[in-house]
């Protein structure tokens, strides 16, 4: 099996799997990760996004090869209960969830928008995370709750 | 105003705790601080759990952070049935209410003997008993004195609601950090020791039956452990989950099916439903003490199609056999109702089966939940003690599950002279709305219509309009009309399978009687809100109907291309209370900017979360109005992915503003299925507001409004 090499939450990782496989297989199976969900397999739902690079992705319509010598972020890198992003605080605050499946996808898309644009309209939130469907009808407080953190990261 | 009367004497224990008794299957209090609470209700999304601890912890005095809440699990839960039907604050919340109060006596009782003091010298605060002299005790330190192995006795009382800490205070819902941090919190996330992965294979042609299986391919695939068959179930298990899923692709190329059985004709559902064998039921009839005369009648009829509960996680579900018995871990509504099913299938008696609550992603009634529980069990037979792990596909969610019925509505309304409403007909077309597990001498879950020797299909039936009804749900107009005729006719085939979805008939029901009387209203050209409040005689109905219209500002100018529309509802007819407002903006497509919304859900535990779950059903029925609709052709259902079932996104969602209407002295009800009916007919009528045409089959899109628009013209 080829090993390929990416940095998974600021470390260095090393996985010897099928290239083709995707990085989605990998993280929940192989790494057992199981933060980023699996909703469709199909890079319609968003509930698998974590960030490569700058964008926030499906990581189920991505393959392990692409990642190669990339950064990766998953929820689990995003931050910690002793230190959680503004963006975990904000979604708590708000209780911006019902049932929290979709959740983890969408605080990647809104973590990756916030790199791109600190103070991102209500609009531009829900641009981007158009991508990331909810079942549970829970988009408001979300959009409120990405607000607020780039507000609360704007004042540092 | 006509408020509930309060609890009729002689006391009686609610009906939760009478059911389950036993004070220890409720409360455990161990000497380390803490208080594990096991209500029979799950967490479906909707924070109930929270609600829960609320509850306890009030009647306890003790903080909401010693409050453990356990998992429901037939080894050592109360049976609670399923949670669904918004009912869990209604049942649950009554009964630990009541256990935690008695349960607190109990205490204060050994407390007094041991300090020596009259137990109404006694004072509790977070579970530290103490009474005059500075004499004290606590919960903690009398945890293994005192023996909760009793049952429960009627006549305690709980708290009056004035000394509630905690109750209609909004707190933060406990399982909300994990969420976020992405901690496995669902089951889907959950790995047992030595686990195996299993995937089922089914036809995509309706009900088609496995003729032949050649297995060479899937044997052939790495880490396959065992190929399943009995009849036409069949499915792989395997080391690791992607070999699981080549194995069963595998297995699909090597399949022959026979025909499918053929599906209505999706463009026509309302002659299909007519068309069908039914049982036809008076719901409700009242007839006019002095019948004023009729000068003229009008009939209108509306459909919805079928819905699909399309969560944003396929269905998951564990299982181990440990010699002949099993042990299985589920995101099911029921757990006991999931036990006796298998329990039939497996032809086992029900202590042989565990059947165990775990959390997965929002559920709106009854989906694969259950079904995909029964595809572990059976493919774990073949895993030699080891547990697998089952998870079904989009497209497996998307058609396998059981669908929310399509409806055809047809309603007659009698005029006199002056234009009132002077006789009311009502009928209804449908499917069942219920064929949940765990309640018939069959079993309702999928894989046992499918083995070899089969289980017959369920047909769906309705629950009794005394237990809110189904097809007939919401059925019986709250209007005070002279006299009216309720008819509902289910089918008693059922081609397209069906269960319980959100609201079961009342979405539809709802929105053709609501739709119906603006249509009356506007012909009259009475306004739409004072027309309604002329007809109600229920004062907390007309509240409802007043805050939305005051927050509103109803009702707002015209302006091109905008409409506002109003719906009304009392969930159920003994439930919820919610009047929305809709603002529909009329371009290429229709967009809803922004709901108004009020709601009565009687007392408010937790204020923030009815809010929260107002919120979230009034975006999703937004959902179900705008786009959704099962698809299919003569042989199978095609709409199996987020494409061909698209739902509401981010950018389409609009404004929510919910107005509560507090109420300490009633008994709460639930909140989650209050604002589906009253937002689907403010849509409609907001579109009708904005373009005056009357869309009358949901969804509304551009097509039905041009069809629509070509029927009035
Ligand atoms: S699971 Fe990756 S987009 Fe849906
Ligand atoms: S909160 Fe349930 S799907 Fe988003």
């Amino acid at each position: 099996m080829p090993t390929v090499r990416f940095h998974l939450n600021g470390a260095e990782t090393e996985i010897e799997a099928d290239p083709d496989r995707s990085l989605l297989d990998i993280l929940r199976g192989q790494i057992g990760m199981t933060g980023p969900h699996f909703g469709c397999g199909a890079g319609e739902c968003g509930a698998c996004n974590v960030i490569i690079g700058d964008h926030a992705v499906p990581a189920c319509d991505t393959p392990l090869w692409s990642v190669a010598g990339k950064d990766v972020t998953t929820i689990e890198g995003l931050g910690t209960i002793e230190r959680p992003h503004p963006l975990q605080r904000a979604f708590i605050t708000e209780q911006a969830l019902q049932c929290g499946y979709c959740v983890s996808g969408i605080l990647m898309s809104a973590a990756a928008l916030l790199k791109r644009n600190s103070s991102p309209t209500s609009r531009e939130v829900k641009e981007a995370l158009d991508r990331n469907l909810c079942r549970c009808g829970s988009h408001n407080r979300m959009v409120r709750a990405v607000l607020r953190a780039a507000e609360e990261m704007a004042a540092g | 105003m006509n408020q509930q009367a309060p609890d009729p004497s002689p006391p009686k224990l609610p009906v939760s705790l009478a059911a389950n008794p036993r004070l220890s299957s409720w409360l455990k209090f161990s000497s380390d601080g803490q208080v594990a609470v096991s209500p029979g209700k799950v967490e479906i999304g909707q924070g109930i759990v929270t609600a829960l601890a609320q509850i306890a912890a009030d009647e306890l005095d003790i903080d909401l952070s010693r409050v453990q809440m356990v998992r429901a699990s037939t080894t050592a839960s109360p049976n609670e049935g399923v949670t669904s039907g918004s009912l869990s604050i209604q049942q649950s919340g009554r009964a630990l209410r009541h256990a935690c109060a008695e349960v607190r006596r109990i205490f204060l009782q050994q407390a007094a003997e041991r300090l020596g003091v009259g137990v109404d010298a006694l004072d509790v605060e977070d579970g530290t008993i103490s009474g005059p002299g500075n004499v004290r005790t606590s919960y903690w330190e009398l945890a293994d004195d005192v023996s909760l192995d009793r049952d429960a006795t009627p006549g305690v009382t709980p708290k009056a609601v004035t000394s509630r800490t905690l109750a209609g205070h909004s707190v933060q819902r406990v399982d909300i950090p994990d969420k976020v941090l992405g901690r496995p919190r669902f089951i889907h996330d959950q790995a047992l020791p030595g686990m195996l992965h299993g995937r089922v294979l089914r036809p995509e042609d309706a009900r088609a039956r496995l003729l032949e299986l050649r297995e060479d391919g899937a044997r052939a695939v790495a880490g396959l452990v065992a190929i399943v068959r009995d009849g036409s179930f069949t499915g792989v298990v395997s080391e690791t989950e992607p070999g699981a899923e080549l194995a069963v692709q595998a297995l699909r190329k090597g399949a022959t099916w026979s025909d499918g059985d053929l599906l209505p004709d999706e463009g026509d559902l309302p002659s299909f439903l007519k068309s069908q064998p039914a049982e036809s039921t008076i719901i409700d009839k009242k007839t006019a003490t002095s019948p004023g005369a009729a000068a003229r009648t009008i009939r209108r009829q509306y459909t919805r199609p079928y819905i699909a509960h399309a969560s944003i996680a396929p269905s998951c579900a564990m299982a181990q056999w440990e010699g002949d018995r099993i042990h299985v871990w589920t995101h099911s509504q029921g757990v006991y109702l999931l036990r006796a099913d298998l329990a039939l299938v497996l032809k086992l008696p029900v202590e042989n089966i565990t059947v165990e609550h775990m959390e997965g992603a929002g559920c709106y009634g009854h989906n694969a939940a259950d079904d995909v529980a029964l595809d572990a069990v059976l493919l774990a037979k073949a895993a030699g003690g080891r547990p697998v792990r089952v998870q079904w596909s989009r497209q497996g969610e998307m058609s396998d599950a059981p669908f929310g019925a399509a409806m055809a509505i047809e309603i007659e309304a009698d005029l006199d002279a002056q234009g009132e409403i002077v006789g009311w007909r009502h009928a209804i077309w449908s499917n069942g709305h219920a064929a949940r597990p765990g309640r018939a001498a069959q079993p309702a879950l999928l894989a046992g219509f499918e083995l070899a020797n089969p289980f017959p299909r369920m047909i769906s039936t309705n629950p009794p309009q005394a237990n809110g009804g189904g097809g007939d749900r919401n059925s019986i107009p709250l209007y005070d009309f002279p006299s009216w005729q309720i008819e509902s006719h289910r089918l008693t085939t059922m081609p397209i399978r069906t269960s319980a979805l959100r609201t079961l008939g009342a979405q539809g029901n709802v929105f053709a009687i609501e739709s119906f009387i603006d249509e009356l209203a506007a012909e009259r050209g009475e306004d739409p809100v004072a027309f309604r409040l002329r007809h109600l005689r229920d004062e907390r109905a007309k509240d409802v109907i007043r805050a939305a219209a005051t927050r509103a500002r109803w009702k707002p100018e015209k302006q091109p291309g905008i409409g506002h529309g109003i719906g009304f509802a009392r969930y159920k007819n003994t439930g919820a209370y919610c009047a929305a407002i809709a603002e529909i903006e009329s371009a290429e497509e229709i967009s809803v900017r922004k709901l108004t919304l009020a709601v009565d859900v009687g007392e408010t535990i937790n204020p923030d979360g009815v809010i929260n779950q107002i919120e979230g059903g009034a975006i999703q029925a937004t959902s179900w109005v705008l786009k959704e609709r099962v698809r299919f052709d003569h042989r199978r259902i095609t709409s199996t992915n987020w494409t061909e079932y698209p739902i509401l996104r981010f950018s389409e969602v609009p404004d929510v503003e919910v107005e509560i209407i507090q109420r300490p002295d009633i008994d709460p009800v639930g909140a989650g299925e209050a604002a589906h009916g009253p937002v689907t007919a403010a849509i409609a009528n907001a579109v009708f507001d904005a373009l005056g045409v009357r869309v009358r089959h949901l969804p509304v899109t551009r097509d039905s409004i041009i069809a629509a628009m070509e029927l009035t013209s």
